[in-house]
């Protein structure tokens, strides 16, 4: 979700307030793939109940009231709601730039074209490498065939795509081979997006955290090619936040431009907030979309500068970052409302850069001895069941 | 550019007025430029027929003969160069 070019203003003055310009409807966590860094929580079996048609209609409809303009349609894999042809031709008559962010397992051309007609925006497709057999083994499905028809409908039939692929130490390496085929496949957009490490990511950290040599050379590679196709394809590359010592600007500020609703209609200020304690986790069927990024306490938690402590207080460069991620304070630091450690100005920065080197380190002695890493814990129901109860 | 050419919003962004902004807006995947109003008013005025001069001509009847000829060809060929427009001819 890079490039969104909006204003900035973080007031806390409720008359002035930004409206939530970006709505992520994450529609089901229900998903065909298993891809190990999956964003959603590890708890996926504990979320049974979706919103109904309705609802989601409610919800589209007040948030547009709002303000709300980019939409997207996420997951889980969104196209496994049968309504979703329903949920675009709503969105669209309400005027949102509807956005569709799938791994293309569930369309085929004759679905594609059924969404143009309800008149979605845009499809971004998910790869998981360049090659079909990283490709299929990281996502748990022999798909890597059917999501290349897939790009080429989606061009074929008049759509702006984004490809995106989320990297890590597994297919960083490949990164030419990666911007060649979206080349390839007349991508208009390429987001090379650097695994987060939260949900899934986090439990898999130790073999998906790329190394220092990795991350320079992927970085060589990826300019290169930004400036090679400057007017063609627009391409996405950000370090990845660990390697860096300033954090990333999360979300734009808290309750500040993103609105998730989860499948089971909880609004979070961003998809992985549920992990933070002490949230009350307003659903969309006890309050409006309105008192709850207006008034919520969870949406004010982290709202404009009020609740920083130190060093991000009487920081000149706060305005700019937000202090980074609450999610990555917490994991980090165990409190939220900490500096995010990419910081270099965290007290907590060193011990992060010397457990990245460990990860690292570890991974090399593994290697050596011939050790095998620890596998890859793949996102599914059982898994998901198996981490609950432990 | 020259000034006969027909400039008409590329297929890959969208123009809309939008109410919460109070502003004509691009949009595109995942993205939105707010556009400031002499923008605005120079994109509502693409409508795939008009050529550069009759965009020129009707603004400035808009604004009451203003000279408005050095400003629109600017604007549009910063659109053209962020790809939102493309000129037919």
């Amino acid at each position: 979700m890079d490039g969104l070019s909006l204003n900035n203003s973080n007031s806390l003055d409720k008359n002035t307030l930004n409206p939530p310009l970006w709505l992520l409807a994450e529609l089901t966590y229900s998903c065909p793939l298993q891809c190990p860094y999956c964003s959603n929580p590890v708890d996926i079996a504990n979320y049974k109940n979706e919103l109904s048609t309705e609802e989601w209609l409610e919800v589209l409809r007040d948030a547009r009231k709002m303000g709300a303009t980019q939409l997207g349609f996420s997951g889980g894999e969104p196209l496994v709601r049968k309504d979703l042809e329903v949920l675009i031709a709503e969105s669209r008559k309400l005027g949102y730039y509807t956005n569709l962010i799938t791994s293309g397992v569930g369309m085929d051309a004759k679905r594609i074209a059924a969404f143009k007609e309800a008149g979605l925006d845009h499809i971004q497709v998910s790869f998981q490498a360049s090659d079909a057999e990283l490709n299929n083994f990281l996502s748990g499905t022999d798909s890597f065939k059917h999501k290349l028809e897939m790009a080429r409908q989606v061009k074929k039939q008049g759509y702006p795509m984004v490809l995106n692929f989320v990297l890590h130490r597994q297919n960083t390496d490949q990164i030419e081979d990666i911007i060649k085929l979206a080349i390839a496949l007349e991508a208009d957009y390429l987001e090379l997006a650097t695994t987060q490490y939260y949900g899934w990511a986090n439990h898999n950290k130790e073999q998906l955290m790329p190394t220092r040599e990795q991350i320079d050379k992927a970085e060589k590679v990826a300019h290169v090619y930004q400036e090679k196709m400057k007017n063609k394809m627009r391409i996405y590359y950000i370090v990845p936040d660990y390697f860096e010592d300033r954090p990333k600007p999360c979300m734009n500020g808290w309750g500040n431009v993103f609105l998730t609703i989860t499948p089971d209609g909880t609004a979070l200020p961003c998809h992985s907030a549920r992990l933070i304690p002490n949230l009350e986790l307003p659903n969309v069927k006890d309050h409006s979309i309105d008192w709850i990024w207006k008034d919520s306490p969870d949406f004010n938690k982290f709202r404009g500068f009020e609740w920083m402590k130190e060093p991000c207080r009487s920081c000149d460069e706060k305005e700019k970052d937000f202090g980074g991620c609450r999610c990555q304070a917490l994991m980090l630091t165990g409190d939220a409302a900490n500096t995010d450690p990419v910081c270099a100005k965290s007290p907590l920065h060193t011990k992060l850069v010397d457990d990245i080197k460990n990860i690292e380190l570890n991974a090399q002695n593994n290697a050596k001895k011939g050790i095998e890493e620890k596998p890859l814990v793949f996102r599914n129901m059982r898994s998901s069941k198996s981490l609950i109860n432990n | 550019m020259n000034k006969d050419q027909i400039p008409s919003l590329s297929q890959m962004f969208r123009f809309q007025w939008e109410e919460a902004q109070n502003s004509y807006v691009i949009l595109y995947p995942e993205g939105m430029v707010k556009l400031s109003g002499s923008a605005g008013e120079i994109m509502k005025q693409l409508d795939g027929e008009a050529t550069v001069a009759s965009i020129i001509q009707n603004l400035s009847d808009l604004f009451d003969g203003a000279d408005v000829g050095d400003d629109v060809i600017a604007f549009l060929s910063e659109a053209e160069s962020n790809g939102w427009i493309e000129f037919k001819q």
